[in-house]
Formats: C-alpha cells, structure tokens, sequence
C-alpha cells in the first residue's frame, strides 16, 4: 500500500532544545507586537472616532492600513514561518497572490470611483 | 510520434533522491497553495465591500461606523465601541500564538507540549466562536436590542442601521470567516486526538500539526484583515 504519511525524504521538521529556546522567545515577541498594534488600533478608533476625525480621517484610515500590513506579514513570516521556508517557494506564493489581489483591488475601486462619479453627474 | 528519452536523468535530479523540492512536504506546499486561492476569495469579498461602499456617493454617504453600531458588551450595558471586537481579534491572536508553540513542540517531538498546547487552540477557537454569535445575535437585534421583536431585526433585505448591502456584507464577510474557525475547531480537535494517541510519536515526525496550524494562522490573518476594513475603516 502506498502511505503519503511516510516522509522519507529529508524535511525540516526536527530542531533541539536549544533552538526551540530561541524559537519560543521570538514567539512571545510577536505576540507582544501582535497585542500592542492591536490595542493602538483600538484606542486610535475610541479617542478619534470616524464622524469626530474630520480631515484627519485620511490619515487614521491609512494609519490602520499599514498596521494591519504590518500584522500580517508578522503573521506570514513567522507564526505561518514563509520567512523561514526556500526563497523559491516564498516567491511562489506571494508573488502570483500579490500580483492577482492588487489588480484586483486596482479595478474594483477604480470602477467604484467611476461609477460614483457618474451618478452625482446624471443625479437630477 | 514518441521516442524513449535518450538522455538518462540521475534519481538524485528526480523525488527519488530523498530531497524534496523545498524541503517541504507534499501535504504542507498543498496546504499553502489551498491557502493562497482562500486569501484571493476573502480578497474578494472586502474589495467587493469597498466596491459596494464607494459607487454610489448615497451609499457611501449613509454607510455607518462601525463604532456606532457595535457598541455592547456582554453582561453589561455600558456603551463600549469596538472593545469586544477588539478582545475576539485578541483571543484569535492568542490561540494563534498557541498554536505555533504547538507546531514548536511538535519540532521537539515533545507530545505533551503539542497536547496541551493544541487543547488551549481548540479552547481558544471556540471561544472566538461564540463570541460570533453573540455578535451576530446583537446586529440582528438591531437598536433596540431585542431580537424577538421583528420590526428592526436584521436580515439580508432590512437593515436599521443603513444601507442593506452594509448587514449583506457583515453576514458574508463575517459568516465565511465563521465557517472557516468552524472547520479550523474541527481539524484542530481531530489533530489533537491523535496526538494524544501518539500517532504521529509513531510516524516520526509532527508535520500534520504543522499544515492544520498554517490554515489556523491562516484564519487568524484574514479575521486582522476583517477587523480593518469592516470594523475600523
């Protein structure tokens, strides 16, 4: 029968204590980064709220933006380790994500503002 | 017309070599492809909100804060916006931190490491859950905070609050991320089993709790994501 569960190539599954040391360090490390951007983000939204920001909205908004970015690529690299795997294979999942999701996000707000446009102009 | 190949390629350039393009194995460069088609349909789905959001001005002009809206906590009535959103966003960050001390403790083949560690993940997962509900119970009520009331409960076609489309895109956005904890609890559950059999002590290595803990992350990365662009911005 043939089993898949089998690895008999070589992996890097396996490392010591003494790695393992460091690796929980840096865990515990994210975490905190993880919960401080978390809690900026809330305390930004309750002392600035979106009605109360006024001009400054532009700013708060793209202020989450980057967080958010920032979040995930925590996240990616180290807790999902992409930062750790073969450069290849890091290339072969974020480019063709990257390349797909923002020409995707180009068209849609793109053809929002168009769209938006057209109706104030047409709006009796 | 075919020919046999002249040219001989040695095992060591084929998978019978023993090494395995990127050191990774088939389950988990899977796993990662899967993921990747999963983050471009949750990709999706929040530019189709920003879409829905900014074409028409009217639309726009009425789409509420989110901080206005969920501003309740449960077991108390004080008027505090955001914050339980704010603990559920932390509780999965949390059970993703437990669940890559996890996967650490599976590289140590350390099986009471993994045991406990994943038991605190499937906790945590569950906790997010009903969290879920709870928030979904308290938008569907609507103002007045009663959902046996049907006057301004919530539906796919009626929302108090303001434009439809807004309560159409927090059941889909919300509800799709929804399903994928649900199905995360269960994998986790299933992993966790049988690490307390100790079926992967026997197989040697602890990839399986690997590959589940990249879609748990997975769905931790896109509820960071959620938490931005429907409740913040």
């Amino acid at each position: 029968m043939l089993r898949d569960d089998i690895i008999e190539y070589s992996l890097d599954a396996h490392h010591s204590e003494e790695e393992g040391k460091k690796k929980r360090k840096e865990i515990w490390k994210v975490t905190a980064i993880l919960s401080i951007i978390t809690a900026i983000e809330v305390i930004v939204g309750v002392i600035w709220p979106k009605d109360a920001a006024g001009a400054a909205w532009e700013f708060i908004k793209w202020g989450y933006i980057i967080l958010t970015i920032i979040k995930a690529g925590y996240i990616v690299m180290i807790f999902m380790h992409l930062g750790e795997e073969r450069k290849t294979f890091k290339m072969m999942v974020l480019v063709p994500y990257l390349i797909f999701i923002l020409y995707l996000i180009f068209h849609l707000l793109n053809e929002a503002a168009a769209t938006g446009a057209t109706w104030n102009e047409f709006r009796v | 017309m075919s020919t046999p190949a002249s040219k001989q390629i040695d095992s060591a350039t084929l998978w019978g070599g023993k090494v395995s393009p990127f050191s990774m194995g088939y389950g988990k460069i899977m796993m990662w492809f899967f993921l990747v088609s999963d983050a471009l349909t949750f990709g999706g789905l929040l530019t189709s909100l920003g879409f829905a959001k900014f074409a028409n001005p009217e639309t726009a002009a009425e789409w509420p804060a989110a901080e206005k809206i969920f501003t309740h906590f449960p077991f108390t009535h004080e008027h505090l916006p955001l914050l339980y959103v704010a603990l559920m966003t932390f509780i999965l960050i949390v059970s993703s931190v437990t669940m890559v001390l996890a996967v650490e403790a599976g590289h140590r083949m350390d099986k009471k490491g993994v045991v406990k560690w994943l038991a605190f993940t499937v906790v945590g997962g569950i906790v997010f859950l009903g969290s879920q509900v709870w928030e979904w119970k308290t938008f569907i009520a609507g103002p007045d905070g009663d959902i046996s009331t049907w006057a301004d409960n919530a539906t796919l076609a009626y929302n108090s609050y303001g434009p439809v489309q807004y309560a159409d895109y927090f059941f889909f956005i919300t509800g799709f991320h929804g399903f994928h904890v649900l199905t995360g609890v269960i994998f986790n559950i299933v992993i966790l089993i049988n690490a307390m059999n100790g079926t992967y002590e026997r197989r040697g290595h602890y990839e399986m709790v690997e590959k589940v803990g990249l879609y748990w992350h997975f769905i931790d990365l896109v509820w960071v994501f959620v938490f931005t662009f429907y409740y913040l911005v």
